[in-house]
């Protein structure tokens, strides 16, 4: 894939956690979440913890934090479920705020919310760090089916030019006075995503044609030489590492 | 408006997150042997292609309320137009990539999204449309009737989804009787928006190629040229 094709969530820098190989962070963000999620909800202090790691591995990835916590409010959907929990949970109720709340579903309101939280800066790092072709690299070493990373190559090659004619098409009913405000005024919307799926199948068969025509066998080729080697998997995995031992350390003390 | 679909981390615990990951495995790679079956040699081009139309349609807005606005989830959608198996396969890569590059969707419940939307979601939403698919091929009106069915269950079935894995292994101390009901009652108004949408555009690609219509295939009579409409044409070229 040719340069250009950078998604909206990465930060072009050069830094040690831009230079690992993609498979190797996204390994160790899954376990890295995996140990959050393990970790019992009751040690309050272990929580910080994960966040100081995070802070580290952001300081060397010169990413500002403040760039985070702007897109760190994408997983608001479950707040909702958090909020209501301390107001529907079971007894015993304690009083907080002066306000009379559950005290478990208090405590599951903040397991939500500080695991949820951790766990979208983590994939929030991930992304940041890390270039489309990079990540596909990454998922095909991971030994991802070949027909799963051959159709997301493809997808994020073509998703830029199927949002901007569903832009084009947008604009164009604009221009023509269409001002839809309530459910019921979605027809002439949802005909316009007819007709943009009928593009995007042929413009699918197009692009089959073309790839034949080019000498398509079925299979990517892989462009990159670089091997992973054993250091790139340790430096990648030591916070992991650090995480494990927080995990633990919650464990014992809750 | 949000969707409230997407799971976040921490919400069930590591044992059931991670068997819901081997289950999502398994089933995509079902689903991918038998894309291949129903796209042959073209399955990455055409597959990708619908990925990035799911992708891209999950980016419009449509209308609710003034001030309030949502976007399809499409599992009904792509089931009715490209059959179960491509369109699951499509919204299982929309869902790895949005939680990989996007942060939309934790990575440890990566599994249950695509159990909930990419498997359960567009099959409950094929079984439903090919359930009807005699009213479906009567006319128009019964196009749109099976396409909204389709996505309203579709949508109510992926949220139920959510509390079944809830109800396995939550880590918060909510009662199931109250998430039951959060999130059943919001995913059936969600699903009623879904409903029409998904009929309004099932209804504009039937109208002009009903042929790419996975649901209506091998149900199409080839054209018929009738006699009076061809010398009527004669006629005015004269």
């Amino acid at each position: 894939m040719g340069a250009g094709h950078a998604h909206p969530l990465y930060l072009p820098r050069t830094s040690a956690v831009h230079g690992l190989p993609a498979e190797v962070k996204v390994v160790a963000a899954f376990l890295g979440v995996v140990c959050v999620v393990a970790t019992p909800r009751e040690a309050f202090a272990v929580f910080g913890g994960y966040l100081l790691l995070l802070a580290l591995i952001w300081s060397i990835a010169r990413i500002p934090p403040g760039w985070l916590s702007r897109r760190a409010l994408i997983e608001t959907p479950f707040v909702v479920l958090a909020v209501l929990l301390p107001i529907t949970g079971p007894d015993p109720r304690i009083d907080w705020l002066g306000l009379s709340v559950s005290e478990p579903g208090l405590l599951g309101a903040w397991n939500i919310l500080v695991k949820g939280t951790l766990g979208v800066l983590t994939s929030l790092t991930l992304a940041a760090t890390t270039p489309l072709p990079e990540l596909l690299l990454g998922l095909q070493r991971l030994r991802a089916p070949a027909l799963v990373t051959t159709i997301a190559t493809l997808m994020l090659r073509y998703v830029d030019v199927i949002v901007a004619e569903a832009r084009r098409m947008r604009l164009a009913r604009i221009a023509r006075g269409h001002d839809p405000r309530f459910l019921w005024q979605v027809g002439a919307t949802a005909r316009g995503v007819g007709s943009l799926f009928i593009r995007s199948y042929e413009r699918g068969e197009r692009v089959h044609l073309a790839m034949l025509s080019r000498g398509w066998t079925g299979e990517l080729p892989q462009l990159a030489e670089r091997v992973t080697t054993r250091r790139d998997w340790l430096r990648g995995l030591a916070p992991v590492a650090v995480a494990a031992a927080l995990a633990c350390t919650g464990w014992v003390i809750a | 408006m949000i969707v409230a679909m997407h799971m976040s981390d921490g919400l069930v615990n590591v044992p059931t997150a991670l068997a819901f990951g081997v289950v999502a495995a398994l089933a995509l790679a079902v689903a991918l042997t038998r894309a291949r079956a129903d796209l042959d040699d073209r399955t990455a081009p055409m597959a990708g292609l619908v990925t990035a139309f799911v992708f891209a349609v999950q980016m419009i807005n449509f209308p609710i309320l003034p001030g309030a606005s949502g976007h399809l989830l499409g599992g009904a959608l792509v089931a009715i137009l490209v059959g179960p198996w491509v369109g699951s396969v499509a919204i299982a890569i929309v869902l790895i990539v949005q939680s990989l590059l996007f942060a939309d969707g934790g990575i440890t419940a990566l599994g249950m999204n695509i159990v909930n939307m990419a498997v359960l979601g567009v099959f409950i939403g094929y079984l439903v449309a090919r359930g009807l698919r005699g009213l479906a091929v009567r006319g128009r009106g019964g196009l749109l009737a099976t396409a909204f069915l389709a996505a309203f269950a579709s949508t109510v079935v992926a949220s139920l989804g959510f509390v079944a894995e809830y109800a396995i292994g939550g880590a918060a101390g909510a009662p199931l009787g109250t998430v039951f009901g959060l999130m059943v009652g919001l995913h059936a108004l969600i699903g009623i928006g879904e409903g029409i949408i998904t009929a309004a555009t099932v209804g504009a690609v039937a109208a002009v190629r009903p042929d790419l219509v996975y649901l209506l295939r091998g149900t199409q009579r080839p054209p018929v040229l009738k006699p009076g409409a061809g010398s009527a044409a004669e006629g005015s070229a004269r």
